[in-house]
């Protein structure tokens, strides 16, 4: 069977860019006729663990691989790292910045909404190294 | 016959294009927001599946190949009683010292008996929509159908917005609906003999009266677009008489043909209001990923500046705006709110619309990752210019119509140019070749 990889790389506080990664995922799944409700889980939580690498994790880049009964998202960054999980996974918890606030993210709702559309997820973290999360959709 | 039906209502599109008058650029098939166009045998050709009837392409042809379907003013000849829906865009057209009132007249004057302005209409739509926020179970944000353009932009890119969409009947048709049944009941006329027509300043009107996707079919019996009889209005314009005070409609459904004027109507400040085909995929991008929670109506229209800005409109999309406000000023705000809960019922679809998987590179999940594969690998070898001379509004289009075998690589001009420089090489490389009976150089 098989399996697309894709690369796509995150750039640290950009935030023209954040999101290209998870939109293009989105348009491939579309044409292999992923159902809408799965793409919309993958493109959400993908989009918001982009969103988190480019605000927390200093950038990154994400591994996505594509077969034909589920989606596999990497998103690997290499921030300070998450030094409590459970407090992150938290709605509303969020150590972001007052200039990020303004613009409109850091309402703590990252992970927590990662977890919500995602069938699967796992975080690997080390404080001072940065963070692996891997998040899961399957189409069936 | 059943079958022809069933293709007219499939395919039938209101974007067409003049043979004579195409000479294959690359400036519509670079415009198309659903890449619905490619040029073939120096002429574009309208992928008829994927065409939204945006009205894009007809606007940027420097060449004014791409046309629309509509029905001439001839028609109208073909019923006893003629019926004229003008759409609000009409009043923005012609000269400030006209008023509603003239070129409502004007209208009488060029042949119409009765006139029943969309705008009032859409004052009735606007308070059925006020009606519907109220209630807690429909999805948000509610997505206006006012654009047909938009709800089949939905049906081929965002089918997870089907169900936002607010399901009633436009402006148009509710004109329609009205105007025919009052001169029916008036004038003792029979339904068959009275002809409804719409002023358009748009394609995809024509295409949401030829084929309609709410119900089975459409009060509107034609389609005129403002462009079309812009000429015979404005003669009949300065010698028009004013006795008949035909301008009933209020403010806010006269606004409707601006950007933001639908929702501008809805008494909330929890709206949206984008314009420009391409800006509104952005915004549904937003909507599908659950970005705009806190929005409870979006009102999306196809073209930059609303109606006004319509392909067939005739003025320039500014001054028109211009011209508009002075109707709108001129208008007074008409109260219809005590319009019963059965009469707003009556504005709901009949029939849906569905999603067309147009973008699907395969029926069958795995061929379709198999394309999908075989398409990333020859877009990696594309020059990535986006330059369209293959015909496809970018490499990665050409791809995608390689996997589906309706291009091939050498279509691409750097690729076909790489291969003709390694067939030189090897050429002059076999040119260099001596059978050794006769190599003079050979040392023995």
């Amino acid at each position: 069977m098989s399996t697309i990889k894709l690369r796509y790389d995150i750039p640290a506080n950009d935030f023209v860019t954040a999101g290209e990664a998870s939109s293009n995922v989105k348009k491939k799944l579309t044409q292999i006729g992923v159902s809408s409700d799965k793409i919309k889980k993958a493109a959400i939580s993908m989009y918001e663990a982009e969103i988190n690498a480019v605000i927390h994790g200093n950038g990154g880049y994400a591994d996505v691989e594509i077969s034909s009964d589920k989606v596999i998202i990497n998103i690997i960054d290499y921030g300070p790292g998450i030094p409590d999980v459970e407090l992150a996974m938290k709605a509303g918890y969020s150590t972001a910045s007052d200039n990020i606030r303004e613009m409109g993210f850091g309402a703590g709702m990252g992970l927590p909404n990662i977890k919500k559309y995602a069938d699967k997820l796992e975080i690997f973290t080390e404080v001072g190294k940065g963070t692996k999360i891997v998040l899961t959709v399957y189409f069936s | 016959m059943r079958l022809m039906e069933v293709s007219v209502k499939e395919y039938f599109h209101s974007v067409n294009l003049d043979k004579d008058k195409c000479r294959g650029c690359t400036n519509c098939i670079k415009r198309c927001p659903t890449e619905a166009i490619r040029v073939r045998k120096s002429k574009a050709q309208i992928i008829n599946e994927r065409c939204i009837d945006c009205g894009e392409c007809i606007r940027v042809c420097p060449h004014h190949a791409k046309t629309a379907i509509s029905d001439s003013l001839d028609m109208i000849n073909e019923f006893k009683y003629k019926v004229v829906v003008p759409a609000p865009s009409l009043y923005g057209q012609f000269d400030k010292k006209y008023s509603r009132n003239n070129i409502l007249n004007a209208l009488r004057l060029i042949g119409f008996d009765y006139v029943y302005e969309v705008a009032r209409a859409a004052e009735i739509v606007s308070e059925a929509t006020r009606q519907l926020l109220k209630n807690p179970n429909i999805k948000k944000p509610m997505i206006s159908a006012a654009c047909p353009s938009v709800v089949r932009l939905i049906q081929v890119r965002f089918p997870s917005l089907i169900e936002n969409i607010v399901k009633l009947e436009s402006p148009m048709e509710v004109a329609a609906k009205i105007a025919k049944n009052e001169v029916h009941e008036k004038y003792k006329i029979a339904m068959e003999d009275i002809g409804v027509f719409f002023i358009s300043p748009c394609a995809a009107k024509v295409t949401s009266v030829k084929s309609p996707y709410e119900k089975q079919k459409s009060y509107v019996d034609g389609v005129i677009s403002i462009k079309d009889i812009y000429i015979k209005l404005l003669s009949a314009l300065s010698k028009v008489d004013d006795s008949s005070k035909l301008a009933l409609a209020g403010l806010e459904g006269i606004d409707w043909a601006n950007a933001g004027g639908e929702s501008g109507a809805l008494e909330t400040y929890n709206v949206l209001a984008v314009d420009g085909i391409h800006n509104v995929i952005k915004i549904f991008d937003e909507i599908e990923e659950d970005r705009l929670s806190d929005i409870d109506f979006v009102e999306a229209l196809s073209c930059s500046g609303g109606c006004l800005g319509g392909p067939l409109t005739i003025a320039n999309v500014f001054i028109a705006k211009t011209t508009l406000k002075k109707h709108i000023n001129a208008a007074s705000k008409r109260d219809i709110k005590n319009m019963d809960k059965k009469s707003y019922e009556e504005l709901v679809w009949t029939s849906n619309v569905e999603y067309k998987p147009v973008m699907k590179l395969d029926q069958d999940v795995s061929k379709a990752m198999e394309k999908l594969e075989k398409l990333e690998k020859i877009y990696a070898d594309l020059p990535g210019l986006d330059c369209g001379a293959c015909g496809a509004p970018n490499c990665r289009a050409l791809a995608e119509d390689i996997v589906r075998e309706i291009a091939n690589e050498t279509d691409c001009i750097f690729k076909l140019r790489q291969r003709i420089r390694d067939l030189a090489e090897e050429m002059v490389d076999l040119g260099g070749k001596m059978p050794p009976v006769m190599d003079k150089d050979t040392t023995e």
